[in-house]
């Protein structure tokens, strides 16, 4: 068997020179400290995002996207396909922690600050993709047509109107005309399966090839004693074997290889994740509710999903009227300014000095506001 | 514009200034100087002029002098009052029904305010007990003034008006009610306190119903009378249609017929009609049955049947709604068994109309279909329970799974890094 896997591998090797494309991963090392851990974070967001791949592609295999069959197809995939409500309960599950895990990685990189250069565009690219799983969150929260999905995506969806000059435009291309209908839903359905994930593969790939190319970055208080071990072992080995004597083995294993040690390392957070989801899913199945009627009053309490409940409770703090401007409206603009300054964050950064801590307390801040803001908006409902 | 514009408009001008009988008679409130003086009166003489302007008389246009005469135009007691301006002054008890009748069994008349209006009340009231009581002069019974109140009349649809269906009982409780009004008659005076208990009164005052019935629905309004022994069981069966059809076809309408007892309420009672529960059958103290049948009779061994058949189907939705409930405290998807479950209740319902056949075999029908539904759904629930067994187990065996790779990745992770010289770059 071995034997024939030598061969194959040979074979391959001979026309592809396989052992040249690999090299770029068999040399790449990750830093060792005490944050390392922090790392796994973006591995188990692109882990969980394979899932909701493979999960929603089964899913595809019985949906109806249409008012009329989608809540009743979603149920018979809950209650007559073999192991659908497991595949369903893992999609849904997935999808909040996915979105949860991004917003952490986003959050770890920000404190370790490692958006600064030469990594802005990973930061940039990685802004979007939180963007666009948030774009995944409120699509799909609307396909099966239950009753607190058609109601927050009609309050959703009216928030958007509110974007001076193109906000109604945006709302009537969001819901294919001016109310949440069916042809919402397949508008919906189309930005879910379609549109978002091309468009997230592709982000993902310069995300993730920028990475590679530049290296996993090192918090700044260690950076400097790993570079000086480097120039030291290359210009005076004497003086390195001094150092690494009196240092102890900590500075011995500042770097591990990337392949196999963290990779493998990485395959078991994954293992952990798919555990957690596995008994989410099982112990807590994702619930179905009623389906939607139109012409129904509003249930009480109708609040978007909990990634956006910290910018709803802020609106729904701001009054009608702030002088001759609608509150609303303002509310919109300042997040929207908000959100752009985030994504250029890493151009404000000049080093070690104040930016840097102005930063740092944003960071902060925004960590506070939402935690603060989504609990607010919970106890509130 | 057009000619034959020009010509549609014209002929409906003409149309308006040709409309027979003149012009309409005038809506506006006409001059009353009677209230003038009459509102500063006490009662029963006085009026206070806020009471009659929101009756529905004074918002038709009509004055004091409608009814009681005289020329509300004047301006001094004398010729405002003056037999020779028909003035009428108070009204005799007796000659109330006359008095409205005067417009309203015109129907010409009362065509003018609202064509859909009965104009038969006069004649109705004349063949109730109340009419013919008036006629031999008994001037105690109710006349028009008694239900519909006087001087601040308000049509039936205002839910303040003394006629309307939430108030209706309350109206002819105030006579009959009355045990030392009523003692004359001698008739019982607990009818509204009976009603008040009744499955009828729940749903018209708690649960809104307006067609649930009340005292009219019955006893009708302006020829009230109480319904003959036979006489009850066409009054109930305009509501309940097939309770009514299914004991003409059973044994016992020939048998209240011999007995000379009417139907429905015999069992029902006729004011406290409480919500029928299956203790009414069987041979419990709470039996109907057992007012004419005895043990060893067919009738009693039939009672008795169908109220355990009636307690199986019972319970056996009970014992399928306590299997999907635990199954749904779970988090197991069973709305399917829930719908059908419906289901099983509409048989038990069916199955209780059913009883007024008093046969065996047409109850049995409904009572298989909900048992064999009733069944089904708690095998539902039954495998619902089973499935999250199921699950937990596979969760059981997935997480060792993992656990064991995660064992044995950490393992390997280990020997990759313990030999010498590897493990740094």
């Amino acid at each position: 068997m071995k034997n024939l896997v030598t061969r194959a591998y040979e074979w391959l090797d001979e026309r592809l020179d396989l052992q040249d494309l690999m090299a770029p991963l068999r040399h790449k090392t990750v830093p060792v400290h005490y944050y390392s851990y922090w790392y796994y974070l973006g591995g188990i967001t692109l882990f969980l995002f394979l899932v909701q791949v493979f999960t929603g592609i089964l899913l595809l295999l019985y949906y109806r996207p249409s008012a009329n069959e989608a809540f009743e197809s979603v149920q018979f995939i809950m209650t007559r396909v073999q192991f659908g409500w497991l595949i369903r309960s893992i999609h849904s599950w997935a999808a909040n922690l996915m979105i949860f895990f991004a917003f952490a990685h986003m959050f770890s990189v920000l404190f370790l600050r490692s958006y600064r250069k030469p990594r802005e565009l990973t930061w940039v690219s990685g802004m979007v993709l939180l963007v666009l799983a948030m774009g995944f969150g409120f699509s799909g929260y609307l396909l099966p047509w239950n009753t607190l999905a058609f109601f927050a995506t009609k309050v959703g969806t009216d928030i958007v109107r509110q974007v001076p000059v193109v906000g109604h435009w945006l709302m009537v291309f969001l819901r294919g005309g001016e109310d949440v209908t069916g042809a919402t839903l397949s508008r919906f359905f189309g930005l879910h399966v379609a549109v978002l994930p091309g468009i997230t593969t592709l982000l993902l790939a310069i995300h993730l090839a920028l990475i590679q190319r530049q290296g996993i970055s090192v918090p700044g208080g260690m950076e400097g004693a790993m570079h000086a071990l480097k120039y030291l072992r290359k210009h005076d080995p004497a003086a390195a074997e001094l150092w690494l004597k009196q240092a102890g083995a900590q500075a011995e294993r500042r770097e591990m290889p990337f392949f196999p040690n963290f990779f493998l390392r990485e395959l078991m957070a994954w293992y952990v994740a798919l555990g957690v989801l596995g008994a989410l899913a099982a112990l807590a199945p994702w619930e179905l509710g009623t389906k939607a009627d139109a012409f129904a009053p509003a249930p009480a309490g109708i609040r978007p999903e909990w990634y956006f409940l910290w910018m709803f409770q802020t609106l729904k703090l701001i009054p009608a009227k702030l002088g001759p401007l609608d509150g609303e409206m303002v509310g919109v603009l300042a997040f929207s300014v908000a959100g752009g300054l985030w994504l250029l964050l890493p151009f404000f950064d000049r080093g070690e000095g104040r930016g840097s801590r102005w930063i740092l307390g944003a960071g902060i801040f925004a960590l506070v506001y939402m935690t603060a803001m989504s609990v607010y908006g919970y106890l509130a409902s | 514009m057009r000619r034959t514009d020009q010509l549609a408009i014209f002929a409906l001008l003409l149309s308006v200034f040709c409309l027979p009988g003149g012009a309409p008679p005038a809506r506006a409130q006409q001059a009353d100087t009677c209230l003038d003086c009459h509102a500063e009166f006490p009662e029963p003489i006085g009026v206070a002029r806020e009471k009659f302007d929101v009756d529905i008389h004074a918002q038709k246009g009509l004055t004091c002098a409608s009814c009681h005469g005289g020329d509300p135009s004047k301006t001094t007691p004398e010729e405002a009052m003056s037999p020779a301006a028909g003035f009428r002054g108070h009204v005799d008890r007796k000659q109330v029904p006359e008095l409205c009748a005067r417009c309203h069994s015109d129907g010409a008349y009362m065509r003018q305010y609202n064509p859909s209006l009965r104009t038969d009340q006069l004649s109705q009231y004349r063949t109730s007990v109340h009419g013919k009581l008036l006629a031999k002069g008994d001037d105690k019974v109710a006349v028009c003034t008694d239900c519909h109140s006087v001087h601040g009349i308000r049509p039936g649809s205002d839910p303040r008006s003394s006629i309307h269906p939430l108030n209706i009982a309350e109206t002819c409780s105030r006579c009959h009610a009355d045990a030392a009004y009523m003692q004359a008659y001698k008739i019982p005076t607990d009818q509204y306190a009976s009603y008040k208990e009744s499955v009828h009164h729940r749903a018209l005052v708690e649960r809104g119903d307006l067609s649930a019935p009340t005292c009219t629905t019955c006893h009708g309004n302006h020829g009230a009378a109480p319904p003959g022994v036979a006489s009850v069981e066409f009054v109930c069966s305009n509501c309940h249609v097939f309770q009514a059809q299914l004991f003409d076809s059973s044994p016992h309408k020939s048998a209240f017929a011999a007995a000379g007892v009417p139907a429905c309420i015999t069992c029902h009672s006729n004011h406290r009609v409480v919500a029928p529960g299956d203790a009414m059958l069987g041979a419990g103290p709470q039996s109907a049955c057992t007012q004419c049948h005895v043990e060893g009779d067919g009738g009693y061994t039939a009672a008795v049947t169908f109220q355990r058949r009636l307690g199986d189907l019972q319970n056996a939705i009970l014992r399928s709604d306590e299997v999907l409930e635990r199954a749904e405290r779970f988090g197991m998807e069973v709305s399917e068994a829930r719908l059908e479950q419906g289901q099983a209740r509409d048989a038990l319902t069916k199955a209780r109309v059913t009883i007024h056949s008093f046969q065996l075999a047409r109850v049995e029908e409904d009572l298989s279909a909900g048992l064999k539904i009733a069944e089904k759904t708690h095998q539902d629930g039954l495998r619902a329970l089973q499935e999250h067994d199921f699950r937990r187990k596979g969760l059981g065996v997935s997480l060792l799974a993992i656990l064991v790779v995660l064992v044995a990745l950490r393992l390997y992770i280990r020997q990759i890094e313990s030999g010498p010289g590897k493990g740094s770059a």
